[in-house]
């Protein structure tokens, strides 16, 4: 994270020493949940959950599992309405919409907000074809539109060079950590506002994680990020607010150097230090 | 085995005579299954091996060119198979080609639609029964649709029954495959905007493409070996036809009828049309299995 230093202060909390991103002033949100709850059939999963996601700034979901925080994700790109018994209530508001109203169209919608998922899924198809599945959903380009669109999101998810010379090769041929990066370039190429990742981290090794944590810290210059993680330090490096979960409650939001060093809750400070989770 | 070794653990002593003599009835008893299957596996392939050598034996003897360009003739008269592989040949590829698409969408319907809802816990209920039916009830069941109303048997009637029997085999293939894809992958497509059709064709076909040509194949073996839906339908022709509303030889019948007869000749083209079918099945297989193979 050599080029976020100015961004970054070192801490030393009762978790160690710690990369966290200094004191920002958040920005204005980009989607406001208010009271918003969730059931898994008659199981509530989400009780009332009130959340700002900061315009084009990053915002981390730490909690034990179970916790809530990736059927929070699944709620606001409407994940969960494939499957029969899953519903929501409540509000999450973008540009004026109200993201669980079923009425929504939500193939437009998810174009809006994109989903990176914890295991890298590409499609058994060629790279070129992976990025140009999402976006013939959406657009009608020409032939050299298309190529550059490819490009540009490659390029912007970092995998540009490492892929230019094989892009008609199956997407499968890949390592773990360049089919993650082609899934989130799969996922820009569509040009969503927001990008919601679900652990994109948990099943790739310290040096793709690597990569990935410096690119989502490049995308949130232009993309609205909500982060899922078991891994605290990560939600350190990455996230400007965090926000804590715990059975189904969300029970702390702030800046992230604030909540690792100074939580106001104590099952947010218990957390943090490791005492249960 | 070390006798002698005396547990340091604390607790109970344990008798160190008794844990020897269960050790080798365990390795008394593990020889005797182990002999046993041996056994067992030697007898199942020296049948299998009896049967293939008298089959090639049998077979080859009779193998000459004329099979493939002359039709079946009366007794005495030579002749070939020519009509019953071609007519083989054409009931199989139609049979396949009606019954294909059907069990495509059921198993997709299954697999994707339905779920566990009633309707499609019942589906697969009969699309199992059907998978274990005796074949000759199938070939009755399309002589009374496609025979009887038309006033004869036809080729088509064979195709017919033949399809039948693809179905529910293609439809178990299908739905199972279209099961092993992981929930992620659809996931992924959904998230960027795709809709349900257009996952499943764009992505769930390509992604179990391999496990259902491979359901596909094993269909056309079984089917490429029916005699009894054929009986009732296509009945069998002597004659070279091509026409679909006429009866219609096939490998398989042409054998039945061949292999029972009282003419020297007639049943050594019997054991040739036999040695075709088993090549031909086993080549199908061969087939699925580099399918599967790759698929790993």
């Amino acid at each position: 994270m050599s080029d976020t230093a100015s961004a970054t202060t070192h801490h030393t909390t009762s978790i160690g020493t710690l990369d966290i991103h200094s004191h920002e002033k958040l920005h204005e949100a980009r989607i406001a949940i208010r009271g918003l709850d969730f059931y898994y059939g008659k199981d509530k999963a989400l009780k009332s959950i009130s959340l700002d996601l900061p315009d084009r700034q990053v915002t981390g979901m730490i909690g034990p599992s179970g916790c809530g925080k990736s059927t929070l994700l699944r709620v606001l790109n409407r994940m969960y309405d494939l499957y029969p018994g899953q519903r929501a209530t409540g509000q999450a508001m973008m540009d004026g919409i109200n993201l669980i109203d079923p009425k929504l169209d939500l193939n437009a919608l998810r174009a809006r907000i994109g989903m990176v998922f914890q295991k890298p899924t590409p499609f058994p198809m060629t790279i070129y074809d992976n990025i140009a599945f999402g976006v013939k959903l959406h657009e009608k380009l020409s032939k050299s539109a298309m190529d550059e669109r490819v490009e540009w999101s490659l390029t912007r998810a970092a995998l540009w060079t490492e892929v230019k010379d094989r892009l008609n090769k199956s997407a499968m041929g890949l390592s773990g950590g360049q089919q993650q990066r082609l899934c989130i370039a799969r996922t820009i190429a569509v040009r969503p506002d927001v990008i919601l990742f679900d652990e994109p981290t948990s099943a790739l090794d310290p040096i793709s994680t690597l990569k990935i944590e410096e690119l989502i810290d490049e995308l949130k210059k232009d993309f609205t990020i909500a982060m899922v993680t078991h891994n605290m330090q990560q939600a350190a490096r990455c996230a400007d607010q965090v926000a804590f979960f715990y059975l189904g409650e969300m029970v702390e939001c702030a800046p992230a150097e604030e909540l690792f060093t100074a939580p106001k809750q104590k099952r947010t400070q218990e957390y943090v230090t490791g005492r249960f989770g | 085995m070390n006798a002698t070794v005396v547990s340091a653990l604390p607790g109970p002593a344990k008798n160190q005579s008794v844990a020897l003599a269960l050790g080798r009835r365990r390795h008394r008893l593990n020889i005797l299954v182990e002999a046993a299957c041996v056994i067992a596996t030697i007898i199942g392939l020296f049948l299998l091996a009896s049967i293939l050598l008298t089959l090639v034996w049998r077979g080859a003897h009779g193998l000459a060119l004329s099979v493939f360009t002359e039709s079946t003739k009366s007794p005495g008269a030579g002749g070939g198979l020519a009509n019953a592989i071609v007519g083989t040949l054409i009931q199989t590829a139609l049979g396949t080609l009606i019954g294909t698409p059907i069990g495509l969408m059921v198993g997709t319907y299954l697999a994707e639609y339905g779920r566990h809802s009633p309707l499609a816990n019942a589906v697969r209920f009969v699309s199992d029964i059907l998978l274990s039916a005796p074949s000759i009830l199938i070939g009755m069941f399309v002589y009374q649709l496609a025979v009887r109303p038309f006033g004869g048997f036809s080729a088509f009637a064979g195709c017919l029954a033949l399809a039948v029997l693809v179905i529910p085999i293609v439809v178990r293939t299908t739905e199972d495959m279209l099961r092993l894809i992981d929930p992620a992958l659809r996931e992924a497509a959904i998230g960027l905007g795709a809709p349900k059709w257009k996952m499943i064709v764009t992505i769930c076909y390509r992604a179990a493409l391999d496990g259902i040509a491979t359901g596909v194949l094993l269909a056309i073996a079984r089917i490429a070996g029916e005699t009894a839906p054929l009986l009732f339908t296509s009945l069998g022709n002597l004659n070279w036809s091509l026409s679909m509303n006429k009866p219609m030889a096939s490998l398989p019948v042409t054998i039945y009828q061949y292999a029972g007869s009282a003419f020297d000749d007639w049943v050594e083209l019997a054991w040739v049309g036999a040695l075709l079918i088993t090549a031909g099945v086993l080549a199908i297989n061969i087939a699925a299995r580099v399918l599967l193979s790759r698929r790993k």
